[in-house]
């Protein structure tokens, strides 16, 4: 699919409506004098798959912001009342099979004898799922203390969206906050790669020589590792007594180790032909500063690749993290991300019982897919002045 | 050629004596060692123990691990030359004795994995160029960011539940009860190719996945430029237009990608083994490095990243071969 930019009928009666006008623009003869951010802006639209990606990738990050008030129970609130309860089914129409609000049935509790475990009947008594509901008190963006969540249900029913688990924990809500961890890990560890890969990158490609091939001899070797045996091995070094917060650090650090290796290389890559484009050499005659060229001339043109090398590289972030603490080597309980959910369905029994514990690897798979996407949209815009076939 | 394989294999030594140092370093990063493990076990036995300190030295003496780090480093590495790799604490038992098996097997993997992953991105690849925009092509690339996107340990726990569900029994381990201890013998070896196909399949989905889309790439490229027209043109069989001018082309970034495949391989095939429990390096260097068995957990790092090395370096071979612009700069 050649990209070309039609160019846009002047002289039209309907030119006077707003609307068309701005269209014409876009996709008009000012497509000649649009600044570079505008072309990316143009060619990344036409991508409607990164597009949406880009949506929920959004959506996902508020729900992470928004997770006390998306969450219907507190996470630590545990019940021995209900034990692996599957997720409740949601009513939308009564018993005359009208639409009504959506409501769920309570749960009858009864002991199976036999295996001595609980078993859950749905009861006859209807609860309305209520919105705006009143639950366990939080601060809100951190600042103020309310006690109002999306949605709940009155004493005497239980709403487990995603079921829960052994300990009678709602999953849905800590899906909701598993993702506060799981989508900033990616994040944080993303920016300490840009920050090593650009940096370590940019002097092998800036300066060359000797620098050059100790730095490219250094990546090869991280490169050479495996780099699970190599996480495994370093997040086993994490004395189990430190806290939660250092962990998490830790961990991102960790990862970012071999991160920045793939962003060093293409920044390394981009400097050295920004340097042998005519405008540096200018530069260099007429006698700037290194620091002036790297600022002027050379970092603006291999951002936008950093940028979507980067959202390229936070799914593989991702993934890793929920790896090592699905092996119980990365972030432990208390602290709540969609790995260490995920530490339960270690069992193929319990998998077997209760496949809705698996619920937290689908958020994992769709948030990696949205990134992907994202990133390959991102990197056919990075470059709006090439023509892809 | 020789001349190129010499210079490129003299080139992986230093890179070689990097990765041990670095393998010896990580495995001394934990706080505490096996020692102290081993003492403050002995002290919840038999609290009547005073002298510590004299413990810890005459176990330290034994195990031969008094020295400092730098001088522990040449005395493991020394070693390696004539297959001495230093004694497990935990097995109590020299770890060469302990890692030959493991390290078989997760190179069979990872070998039938790569033929597996590089057959199937060629032949998928070539189909999906030359009808590109179809209902197979569309099948491919959505199975090919599905296998992209999911963990390798999660595809391995999905496919343990289905053959629960389907089977009557969850697929784990890479031996059938009867053959666990047995000798090696052509039934064993049988027997492992019916277990091998899960973690195969596990291990390679996101390798191919991401091969094919290399390999239809560039054999999109290839097939509109005018040396193709021209092999038509001139009466080619339609196989022999494609076999024999495109696809030589498409080949090469195919195989330059093995070189960073393997990493990928290894340190996936090391996560899949834990979850499907199979007796290979995955599970034991987990356990060597939560029990702080330096010597067992430095040699396998060391050996797992020696297995990349040597891939990579085959790679190269490969690459200079099938490219001369590559063997002759």
């Amino acid at each position: 699919m050649t990209t070309t930019y039609p160019v846009g009928q002047s002289g039209s009666p309907k030119a006077f409506d707003a609307d068309l006008k701005e269209q014409q623009e876009d996709r008009g003869s000012d497509i000649f004098y649009a600044s570079k951010s505008r072309l990316m802006w143009l060619r990344f639209k036409q991508h409607k798959v990164a597009l949406f990606s880009g949506v929920m990738i959004c959506l996902f990050y508020l729900v992470a912001i928004f997770a006390n008030f998306i969450s219907v129970k507190d996470i630590n609130s545990f019940s021995a009342k209900f034990k692996y309860v599957s997720p409740t089914e949601i009513h939308f129409f009564d018993e005359e099979g009208d639409f009504t609000r959506p409501f769920i049935y309570n749960l009858d509790r009864k002991i199976n004898m036999e295996t001595l475990e609980y078993e859950y009947t749905q009861g006859d008594t209807t609860y309305p799922i209520k919105f705006f509901h009143k639950g366990y008190s939080y601060k809100f963006l951190w600042m103020f203390e309310t006690d109002r969540h999306l949605m709940g249900v009155d004493e005497g029913a239980a709403l487990f969206l995603m079921g829960s688990d052994k300990l009678g924990r709602d999953i849905f809500s800590k899906v909701v906050h598993g993702a506060r961890i799981s989508l900033s890990i990616g994040l944080v560890g993303v920016f300490l790669s840009l920050v090593f890969g650009v940096i370590l990158g940019g002097i092998s490609g800036f300066y060359g020589g000797k620098v050059d091939t100790v730095i490219q001899r250094l990546i090869e070797v991280l490169m050479s590792f495996p780099s699970i045996p190599l996480w495994m091995a370093l997040a086993a070094s994490l004395p189990p007594h430190w806290s939660p917060l250092i962990v998490y650090f830790m961990i991102t650090l960790i990862l970012s180790l071999i991160g920045w290796t793939g962003i060093a290389r293409v920044v390394r890559g981009i400097v050295m032909r920004l340097k042998e484009e005519k405008y540096t050499e200018a530069a260099v005659l007429s006698g700037a500063g290194n620091f002036y060229i790297i600022r002027k001339h050379l970092l603006p043109g291999a951002t936008s690749f950093v940028i979507a090398h980067a959202t390229l590289s936070i799914p593989a972030m991702i993934i890793a993290e929920t790896s090592l603490s699905f092996l119980g080597i990365g972030l432990r309980p208390p602290v709540v991300s969609w790995g260490v959910l995920l530490q339960e369905a270690q069992s193929i029994t319990v998998i077997a019982n209760y496949p809705w514990i698996l619920y937290p690897a689908f958020f994992v798979i769709a948030t990696v897919l949205f990134f992907n996407f994202l990133g390959d949209g991102l990197r056919d815009a990075a470059d709006p002045y090439m023509n892809r076939a | 050629m020789l001349f190129y394989i010499f210079r490129r294999a003299l080139i992986s030594i230093p890179t070689l004596i990097l990765i041990s140092i670095i393998s010896f370093i990580l495995i001394q990063l934990p706080p505490g060692d096996f020692v102290d493990a081993y003492i403050s076990e002995r002290l919840i036995i038999d609290g009547s123990i005073s002298d510590v300190e004299a413990l810890r030295a005459s176990i330290q003496a034994e195990l031969d691990i008094s020295d400092s780090m730098v001088v522990n480093y040449f005395k493991w590495i020394s070693g390696f030359p004539h297959g001495d790799f230093g004694y497990s604490f935990q097995h109590q038992k020299p770890v060469d004795e302990l890692i030959w098996g493991k390290l078989g097997l997760t190179f069979l993997i990872t070998f039938i994995t790569l033929i597996f992953t590089l057959t199937s991105a060629f032949f998928i690849g070539i189909l999906t160029a030359l009808k590109p925009y179809t209902f197979f092509d569309y099948i491919v690339s959505f199975f090919g960011f599905l296998g992209l996107a999911v963990p390798n340990f999660l595809l391995a726990l999905l496919l343990m539940y289905l053959s629960l569900k389907w089977f009557g029994t969850p697929f784990s381990g890479l031996f059938s009860p009867e053959y666990i201890n047995a000798p090696w013998s052509m039934g064993k070896l049988l027997d492992v190719l019916k277990h091998i196909w899960i973690p195969i399949i596990v291990v390679g989905t996101a390798g191919t996945a991401s091969q094919i889309r290399i390999m239809r790439a560039t054999m999109m490229d290839e097939l509109h430029k005018p040396y193709v027209d021209t092999a038509r043109s001139k009466g080619l069989p339609q196989y022999k237009v494609i076999l024999k001018y495109p696809v030589r082309h498409a080949v090469t970034p195919l195989a330059s990608t093995i070189g960073w495949m393997l990493p990928e391989l290894v340190s996936g095939s090391a996560i899949v083994a834990i979850v499907l429990s199979l007796p290979t390096t995955g599970p034991f260097l987990l356990e060597a490095l939560r029990g702080q068995d330096m010597y067992l957990a430095g040699t396998f790092l060391m050996m797992l990243a020696v297995l990349t090395i040597i891939g990579t370096l085959l790679s190269d071979i490969i690459l200079a071969l099938l490219d001369p612009r590559i063997r002759l700069s």
